[in-house]
């Protein structure tokens, strides 16, 4: 009986290795955090760009309307490539594009709308990155789809031609 | 005289030192546990990257809010899962995590018992 243990025992345990390593082959290192989405947007009260005044979430986000928030910053490259895409959104009278300028400095933010368009209705300022943080963002661009103060869509990184047909579609 | 005033000076400064290292402790030991997620490997309290940096500022914020350790955890785990932590709970992902070390405890505590206490 004892012979016959060691052998499988040893068998056993070499499976389980395998099927750990196996399972992890697939895993990707690099961790993108689950899309959590449903989830009901912060509040915060924030300064916005262009305008020198002081808003809050509640005033921003109305319900029953479709919203866009993009997080972008002057100094992104990838914020250069996607511009067109928002400019191009920004046509759809649904949907309304908030902006959130991600530790930028004012007067370079707003010569990056002035050379490119502003595709914004309104601009958050978030200075210190906590904000961006509450929306549980970890860089830039993102874009959040917002409907009925509750976050339906998350893209983490630059849009593309093929979001872009994804988001008219989900605004339809 | 003079020992006892160089005494004193060097317990003041002893004190000092200690206040200013506790000022941020409670801080640290959070961000110590809270993984920065934009590079591998390293945690809040580690990194000096533009995510770690706000994310340092955040604390603070939740702490002068009058947040507890655990509510700062649970609000970090609302917005990035389970990740951010180094410590992850006891959930569906984890079970085997935390239970496997029990098992081959209980194992090999066995397998001690059959050889060595039940042969005599």
């Amino acid at each position: 009986m004892k012979k016959k243990l060691i052998p499988y025992s040893i068998i056993l345990i070499f499976l389980i290795i395998f099927a750990v390593f196996y399972k992890s082959l697939k895993d990707t290192n690099i961790y993108t955090p689950e899309t959590k989405i449903n989830n009901d947007i912060p509040i915060f009260s924030a300064d916005l760009l262009l305008l020198n005044e002081n808003s809050i979430s509640t005033e921003i986000f109305e319900l029953d309307k479709f919203y866009l928030l993009n997080i972008w910053a002057s100094w992104c490259v990838p914020c250069r490539d996607e511009h067109p895409i928002l400019m191009s959104l920004s046509k759809n009278n649904k949907l309304t594009i908030i902006g959130m300028n991600y530790k930028d400095n004012k007067k370079n933010a707003k010569s990056f709308l002035v050379e490119l368009g502003n595709p914004y209705e309104k601009i958050i300022v978030d200075k210190n990155g906590t904000n961006s943080i509450e929306w549980g963002a970890f860089g830039v661009p993102e874009t959040f789809i917002i409907y009925n103060n509750k976050i339906i869509k998350k893209y983490i990184g630059p849009l593309n031609q093929e979001l872009f047909t994804e988001i008219q579609k989900i605004i339809k | 005289m003079k020992i006892f005033k160089n005494f004193i000076i060097i317990f003041l400064l002893l004190i000092l030192n200690n206040v200013y290292a506790n000022e941020n402790s409670e801080r640290n030991e959070i961000t110590k546990n809270l993984r920065c997620l934009i590079c591998q490997g390293q945690s809040v309290y580690d990194s000096d990257s533009d995510f770690a940096n706000s994310m340092k500022i955040l604390v603070d914020q939740k702490l002068d809010e009058g947040l507890s350790e655990n509510e700062i955890y649970v609000y970090f785990k609302e917005k990035y899962g389970d990740w951010i932590l180094y410590d992850p709970g006891l959930n569906k992902n984890t079970y085997l995590l935390w239970l496997l070390p029990i098992f081959i405890f209980l194992f090999g505590g066995a397998i001690i018992v059959k050889s060595f206490i039940l042969k005599k």
